[in-house]
């Protein structure tokens, strides 16, 4: 049933795979994807989509876990926000070039998703989404106080930096490329691992857990691991975020961002691969229209979890999707 | 005798300011304790709802005259019944679908409240005012200042949730509510309207939300985002318990908020975030939580 659990396979169907593990729908709108992303820097406002690319990262990232494990984090902000964070201090304080700076933001998600997923584990449905909150609202108040994430004020002026030692970073078109390829390489990633035999049994633990205990799978290690995949990808998110906008901010690890993504996910369409994307470029859209009318935005983006979870539970894409028969 | 009552002096405060933040918690766990065990939802909106009671009773005063002791009754009654209505037009609709849909609803809810709040009266906190009766109460010992109001709070609080156990463990009401929490199919068949009966359990639960947030009204300032502070400490509260049994969050609720305060006087850097810190170790050691059934 698509909608008892978070699949968007409406009906499992087997159809025939192209490439990488696409289906023929699938490599239409990867293809469609990429081709807007290589062309709408030139009429779209590149650090714009650059935020967008980001946060679709993120999104996806968020996506692996409760798309095809089944599990709702509620406290992915963490991953993301100490991600920005150490990307941020680690290129301005010690002048780290950026491609280490980002990676150095995806092995903190991956420390942090460690012990975080390995004690949320042992929890499932509600409980799983109180505890990922309740932890990640302990890192809020760790960012809070270290000195190094200067509290309120959070690290300004980071600098972009050159990447490889001889691009330099600081010119926004360059920069957003550097983004757009990092944003391909992660939703690939994801792809890959999605259609990989370990995505296969993340999806049977998904859709029916104690069969897959006694198939004689050990369940705990493949949700770990798919948790620090994600945290990890979080944490590649957040690092490249900072870059862009030069700034890490307590903004970046408050519960509001936890509930950004899964307002971003759940908009798009829980498990489909391009549905996460969607999603995100809908909401930073909406922010950016609305950014006016402060407090409204927040409004606006209960309304749509409300409208989401009443009246469109499989989201923008799982809905076109349905309707054109195909997965997406 | 000097020294020990120096100590105390410093350390007393604290203890009593967690204990009150305890009564908060518990208030508020037993409210979410409560409403999942009949509805299998887990209402992420209570810290709106408690942010609200404490707004309705702001503005009773501010706009109407009605003083603090009409709205300790009439905030709660007024948040229930918009509970009531959330119920009916939206929760109710999800109970066939996987519990995760009714938090992702009443997270929406929450960020609809907590927007219009701001909106309407800006992110700064406003100020409620203790009733003045309350000044005959307030203790002073020596340096050792406690305002009666708080006193108060931790009275009516501990009332509140004695009240609420009361009722679920030793009426016929609540034995119906128990009964419908284990099997409700089969109290339906009893002639019982089971779908009414998790109507009116959820406009209580958010009622109780709305209480604690009227006696908090005086104690924190009336903020929109008074509430998502405590919620997710709130959260952990509920993990660390188990939602399995009323008197158990009760319990989980007040020691937590001693803890705090403890730690508040030792270490105060690790103050918010002992709790979770708890949460991690009883994960480990009884993932059921203390009171929790597996």
């Amino acid at each position: 049933m698509a909608d008892s659990n978070f699949s968007g396979d409406a009906a499992p169907q087997i159809e025939a795979q192209l490439f990488f593990g696409f289906t023929r729908a699938q490599a239409i709108a990867f293809a469609a994807m990429t081709a807007f992303i290589i062309v709408s820097p030139f009429f779209l406002y590149p650090v714009f989509l650059m935020k967008v690319l980001c946060f679709a990262l993120f999104a996806c990232a968020f996506n692996l876990l409760i798309g095809y494990v089944g599990l709702l984090s509620f406290g992915h902000a963490a991953y993301f926000g100490m991600g920005a964070y150490v990307s941020g201090y680690a290129a301005k304080a010690w002048g780290v070039p950026p491609e280490f700076a980002i990676l150095m933001g995806g092995a903190i998600g991956a420390a942090l998703g460690l012990p975080f997923g390995w004690l949320a584990i042992r929890r499932a449905g509600i409980y799983f989404a109180m505890i990922t909150l309740a932890l990640a609202q302990m890192v809020y108040f760790f960012a809070l106080q270290a000195p190094f994430t200067n509290g309120e004020d959070g690290i300004q002026a980071i600098p972009r930096g050159t990447l490889f030692g001889f691009i330099n970073l600081t010119p926004d078109l360059t920069m957003y490329w550097l983004v757009a390829v990092i944003f391909l390489a992660g939703f690939l990633l994801i792809h890959r691992i999605v259609h990989s035999p370990f995505g296969q049994i993340l999806k049977a633990i998904r859709d029916n857990e104690p069969r897959a205990i006694s198939l004689g799978y050990r369940v705990e290690n493949y949700k770990l691991m798919a948790f620090v995949l994600s945290a990890g990808l979080a944490g590649i998110a957040g690092g490249t975020k900072t870059l862009v906008f030069n700034i890490a901010t307590l903004t970046d690890v408050h519960w509001s961002m936890s509930g950004e993504v899964v307002l971003m996910s759940l908009v798009g369409g829980l498990g489909t691969i391009f549905g996460p994307v969607i999603g995100a470029a809908t909401i930073i859209t909406m922010q950016n229209y609305l950014a006016e009318f402060g407090a409204w935005v927040l409004v606006m983006q209960g309304v749509i979890f409300i409208a989401c979870v009443l009246a469109f539970r499989r989201g923008i894409l799982g809905e076109i999707a349905a309707r054109l028969r195909v997965k997406l | 005798m000097e020294d020990l009552l120096f100590e105390l002096q410093l350390v007393m405060p604290q203890v009593i300011l967690g204990v009150i933040n305890g009564a908060f918690y518990a208030l508020l766990s037993l409210g979410l304790a409560v409403i999942f065990g009949m509805l299998n939802v887990i209402n992420f909106s209570h810290g709106a709802q408690f942010t609200l009671g404490a707004f309705v009773a702001w503005m009773m005063l501010a706009y109407l005259g009605i003083g603090y002791w009409p709205a300790l009754l009439l905030a709660p009654l007024v948040v229930g019944a918009l509970g009531i209505l959330m119920e009916r037009t939206m929760i109710a609709r999800l109970y066939k679908l996987d519990h995760l849909y009714g938090l992702l609803l009443t997270f929406g809810c929450a960020l609809v409240i907590e927007g219009l709040l701001r909106n309407g009266f800006g992110s700064s906190g406003q100020r409620y005012a203790p009733p003045p009766e309350f000044a005959a109460f307030d203790l002073e010992l020596g340096d050792f200042f406690l305002p009666g109001y708080r006193v108060w709070v931790l009275i009516a609080a501990s009332l509140m949730c004695l009240v609420t156990w009361l009722v679920i463990e030793k009426t016929k009401v609540g034995s119906y509510l128990r009964a419908a929490t284990e099997r409700p199919q089969l109290v339906q068949a009893f002639g019982i309207n089971v779908p009414l009966m998790m109507t009116l359990t959820y406009g209580a639960g958010v009622a109780l939300a709305a209480f604690a947030g009227v006696l908090a009204a005086p104690v924190y300032s009336v903020s929109p985002a008074m509430g998502a502070n405590f919620i997710i400490t709130v959260f952990a509260v509920v993990v660390i318990g188990g939602m399995g049994s009323i008197m158990g969050s009760i319990v989980t609720g007040f020691m937590l908020g001693l803890v705090q305060g403890i730690t508040e006087v030792v270490y105060p850097e690790a103050s918010q975030t002992v709790v979770f810190l708890i949460m991690a170790v009883v994960l480990l050691t009884r993932p059921a939580g203390l009171f929790g059934r597996a």
